[in-house]
C-alpha cells in the first residue's frame, strides 16, 4: 500500500512537471475522455473521436431507466429539427450489462430512433465521465470540449437543452 | 500511513490545479438520520446518523492517465454491506495508452466476452465492488483484434479505510477478431463475424486439512457472434474445471455455463430471443466466502429489470450460480404515426416473457459417495420440470395529444420462494399479478405532474391469503424544469392477512438539479426487502427517517 502511494506521488509528480510546458493561457476546458468502446453494431468507436461533425450530445440511459427513455423518446420527435438547425449529433449511450444489453437493439430498432448509439456493458465510458446515475446529459461542442451538462429529466428539460445547443451554434 | 495518504491527496490535488491535462471525477454523498419504528420494526442505530461518502477523481493527459476513489463510511448506511468502515482510498491506478496498447497498474474493471468467465464491476448502490488490484493490458495489433491480459487480486472489502484483498490470485488472457474490420477482403462482407475466447485462472493455498484441493482452477471458452442485414446473433459456452468450494459442498464436479441471444430488429420492430444455462458455476477468488463475495464470472438472470416500485423491488429474482435454464423473448412494436393504431404521435406496444428452471441432474452411473468427488451430470440446456420463475408482462405507451401521455403495464410473476428466499412468510410459489397506469400531464413548457397507480395482488391458496397479501402503491410526482421536483409515494399493504400489518409506507421527497449538480431529500417509511441490481441482489431492513443526498459531476 505504502508503495503504490510512494508510487502515486512520485508519479503525479512526473506528469506535474511535464504539464507545465503546456499552454497555461489556453482557456481551461473538459475534452471527451478516449474510451474503446462498441457501437450497436458491434463497430469499434473511440470517444475522443467519434467522427461526426458539429456538435455532440451525449446521453447515458439504460433499458430499465424509465425517465431516460422519457428523454430520449422526447428528443427523437424534435430530432429532425434539431439536427437541421444545427448539425447536432446525438449520441445515446447505454449503460445496459450482460443482463438487459439484449434488448438495446430491441428497444432502440422498436422506437425507431435515428440517434448513434453506443454499448458501454461495463461502465467504463460512465466512470471515465464521471456520471452518477442515469439519465445524465451532456453537450459537446465540435472540438470536443464538454460545455454542458445535465443530470436528471424532467419534460421541459429538452428546452434548456435546445437552447443550450443554439447557443453553441451561434444562433 | 495517514502522512502518504494526506501528501499524496495534497499533491494530487496541487497538481490538478497547475496541469493542463483533463479532470473528470464525481462526488456522491448520502446521510440518514433514522427513527425507532416499532410498527414495520425498524431500528434506530446507536449512532443515529449514517454517511456514506465517495469521489472519484479521474486524470488523463495526452497517454498517461491516474485516477482515485476515496470512501468514507461513517458509519455505513443500512442495509449497506456490513464489511465497510473508515475513510480512506477504496482505487486507485496509474496507466498509459495510445492506439496500440493500454497498461493500468493498480485497480481496474474490466470484462471478457458476456463475463461468464471474467467480470470486475462496480454498483455502488448494492455496495457490489470486485475491482482488480494489480496490472492490466490491452493490445490493438491490427484494426479488429483486442487482446487483453489481467494479473491481480480481488476486492473483498474495506475496512479500516483500507482495501481488504480476496485470499487468491485471478489471472486471465482474452482475445475477440472482429473479421470484417481485421481482413480487407472482408470489409464489405454482408456477414459479420466476431470471434472471441477467454482464458481465466485462480490459485488459492489447499490449507483444508481434510480433503486434496485444486490449487490453480481454470474457466475458458469462446464466443462468436454473427450479423447478417437485420438478424443477429451470439453464442457463448464456458467451462469451469474442479473447484470444491463452499457453494457447491465442496464437490469435484466441472461447472458449465452458455448464453445466446438471436434477434430480428428493423425500424419501428425489435425482436428477441435468448437462453442461458448454468451449473456449479461459482467461481470465486476465495472459495469459502459466500454472498456476493470476490466473485471472478458474472452470471445475470435472464430477465427483464423492472422499474415500477411494487413490480421491482416486492419479488424480484436473484440468480442462481450453482445452476439454472432460462428463456426470454422480449418484443416492442411501434404503429406508425397517422396510422389507425398509432394515432398522432405513434403508439409503442411492448411484451416480455421469461421462464427459469432447476437444470437436470442425472447420478445414473455415479457413486456421489466414491473418492472422484463427483455427484452428478448435467447437460447445458436440461432443465428439470421445478420451475424458479416466470414473468410475463405488457405495456402500450401512447402519447394522447401534446400534453398528456400514460404508459399502461400488466405483469404476472412466479417466484419459487422455497429455492429463491424472498419472504419468510410463504412456502412454494408465489404468483403476482400487477397492473400499473402511468399517467403525465404537461400544465406548461416547465410543469408537469406525473402519476403512478400500482397494484399488486397475490394469488390465493387453498382460499387462503398467499405471503403478505396485496398491495396498491400512489405515486405524484410534480417537476418544474430544469431545477425542481416534488415527489409523494404511499404503499399500502392493505391485503396483509395480520391486520396489524395492514400498514402504510408514506415517503416524501425533494429534489434540486442544477446542470450536474444534485440535491435530494426525502423523508419517511421504507419496507423491508431484497434490493436488486442485475439479479445481484442485497437485503435492506425496514427504516423510517430522513435521508439526504447530494452527487456532483465534474
Amino acid at each position: 500500500m505504502k508503495a503504490i502511494l510512494t508510487l502515486t506521488f512520485v508519479f503525479f509528480t512526473a506528469i506535474n512537471a511535464f504539464s507545465q510546458d503546456a499552454n497555461s493561457t489556453e482557456n481551461h476546458l473538459k475534452k471527451l475522455p478516449s474510451v474503446n468502446l462498441k457501437d450497436i453494431k458491434g463497430k469499434s468507436v473511440n470517444t475522443a473521436a467519434l467522427g461526426v461533425e458539429g456538435p455532440i450530445i451525449i446521453s447515458f440511459w439504460a433499458t430499465w431507466c424509465a425517465p431516460c427513455k422519457k428523454e430520449l423518446n422526447t428528443i427523437h420527435e424534435l430530432y429532425e429539427d434539431w439536427q437541421a438547425e444545427t448539425g447536432v449529433t446525438l449520441v445515446a449511450v447505454s449503460i445496459d450489462d450482460e443482463k438487459t444489453k439484449s434488448q438495446v437493439p430491441v428497444y432502440v430498432n422498436g422506437k425507431a430512433w435515428d440517434y448513434m448509439v453506443l454499448m458501454d456493458p461495463n461502465g467504463d465510458f460512465k466512470r471515465a465521465m464521471g456520471v452518477n446515475n442515469v439519465p445524465h446529459t451532456f453537450l459537446i461542442d465540435k472540438d470536443g470540449n464538454i460545455v454542458y451538462s445535465h443530470n436528471n429529466y424532467a419534460p421541459g428539460d429538452e428546452d434548456k437543452l435546445y437552447k443550450e445547443l443554439l447557443h453553441l451554434s451561434g444562433k | 500511513m495517514k502522512r502518504f495518504l494526506l501528501v499524496s491527496i495534497g499533491t494530487f490535488i496541487s497538481f490538478l490545479s497547475f496541469s493542463q491535462g483533463s479532470v473528470t471525477g464525481n462526488i456522491e454523498s448520502t446521510f440518514q438520520y433514522l427513527n425507532a419504528d416499532s410498527i414495520i420494526d425498524a431500528k434506530q442505530p446507536a449512532q443515529k446518523g449514517l454517511l456514506n461518502s465517495y469521489m472519484n477523481v479521474f486524470y488523463t493527459q495526452g497517454n498517461f492517465k491516474a485516477g482515485m476513489r476515496l470512501e468514507s463510511y461513517l458509519p455505513r448506511i443500512q442495509g449497506y454491506p456490513n464489511r465497510f468502515d473508515g475513510t480512506g482510498i477504496g482505487m486507485r491506478y496509474v496507466g498509459y495508452s495510445n492506439g496500440f496498447v493500454d497498461v493500468t497498474l493498480g485497480s481496474f474493471y474490466e470484462q471478457f466476452g458476456s463475463g461468464l468467465s471474467f467480470r470486475a464491476y462496480e454498483d455502488r448502490a448494492l455496495g457490489y465492488d470486485n475491482m482488480m488490484d494489480g496490472v492490466r493490458i490491452v493490445v490493438r495489433p491490427t484494426s479488429g483484434l483486442v487482446l487483453k491480459g489481467v494479473y491481480g487480486t480481488q476486492r473483498l472489502s474495506f475496512q479500516g479505510g483500507s482495501i481488504i484483498h480476496g485470499a487468491g490470485i485471478v489471472r486471465g488472457i482474452d482475445g475477440e477478431f472482429h473479421l470484417n474490420e481485421g481482413i480487407k477482403k472482408m470489409n464489405e462482407f454482408p456477414l459479420d463475424v466476431v470471434l472471441g475466447a477467454s482464458f481465466v485462472s485462480k490459485y488459492q493455498e489447499d490449507n483444508n486439512p481434510d480433503l486434496i484441493l485444486p490449487q490453480n482452477v481454470g474457466t475458458y471458452g469462446g464466443r462468436v457472434k454473427l450479423r447478417y442485414k437485420n438478424f443477429y446473433g451470439d453464442m457463448e459456452y464456458v467451462q469451469k474445471e474442479q473447484d470444491p468450494s463452499n457453494d457447491n459442498n465442496y464437490i469435484y464436479n466441472y461447472g458449465h455455463a452458455s448464453v445466446f441471444n438471436l434477434s430480428y430488429t428493423k425500424k419501428g420492430l425489435g425482436i428477441l430471443v435468448s437462453g442461458k444455462s448454468v451449473d456449479n458455476m461459482s467461481y470465486r477468488s476465495d472459495r469459502t466466502k459466500d454472498l456476493q463475495d470476490v466473485f471472478i464470472n458474472y452470471l445475470p438472470s435472464l430477465n427483464k429489470t423492472h422499474t415500477y416500485n411494487l413490480v421491482a423491488t416486492l419479488y424480484p429474482y436473484a440468480t442462481q450460480p450453482m445452476g439454472e435454464v432460462a428463456y426470454q423473448t422480449d418484443v416492442l412494436y411501434t404503429f406508425k404515426k397517422g396510422t389507425k393504431l398509432g394515432g398522432k404521435y405513434g403508439t409503442t406496444i411492448g411484451g416480455n416473457f421469461s421462464t427459469t428452471y432447476r437444470p437436470q441432474r442425472s447420478t445414473a452411473g455415479i457413486n456421489p459417495l466414491d473418492s472422484t468427488g463427483v455427484t452428478y451430470t448435467c447437460k447445458p440446456f436440461h432443465a428439470s420440470d421445478s420451475m424458479y420463475w416466470q414473468d410475463i408482462n405488457f405495456n402500450i405507451t401512447k402519447k394522447i395529444n401534446k400534453k398528456f401521455s400514460t404508459i399502461l403495464s400488466f405483469y404476472s410473476i412466479k417466484i419459487n420462494n422455497d429455492v429463491v428466499k424472498i419472504s419468510n412468510d410463504a412456502h412454494g410459489i408465489i404468483h403476482a399479478n400487477i397492473g400499473v397506469g402511468e399517467f403525465s400531464y404537461k400544465f406548461n413548457t416547465k410543469h408537469s405532474l406525473r402519476t403512478e397507480i400500482q397494484g399488486l395482488f397475490v394469488q390465493k391458496e387453498n382460499g387462503l391469503i398467499k405471503d403478505k397479501g396485496n398491495w396498491a402503491t400512489l405515486l405524484l410526482e410534480y417537476s418544474i424544469s430544469p431545477g425542481w421536483f416534488f415527489s409523494f409515494m404511499n404503499q399500502y399493504n392493505y391485503g396483509n392477512p395480520d391486520v396489524n400489518k395492514r400498514v402504510n409506507y408514506p415517503i416524501l421527497t425533494c429534489g434540486y438539479v442544477r446542470d450536474a449538480t444534485r440535491f435530494t431529500v426525502s423523508y419517511g417509511r421504507q419496507r423491508a426487502g431484497l434490493f436488486c441490481v442485475g439479479g445481484v441482489c442485497r437485503f435492506v431492513p425496514a427504516s423510517n427517517g430522513l435521508t439526504l443526498s447530494f452527487t456532483q459531476s465534474f
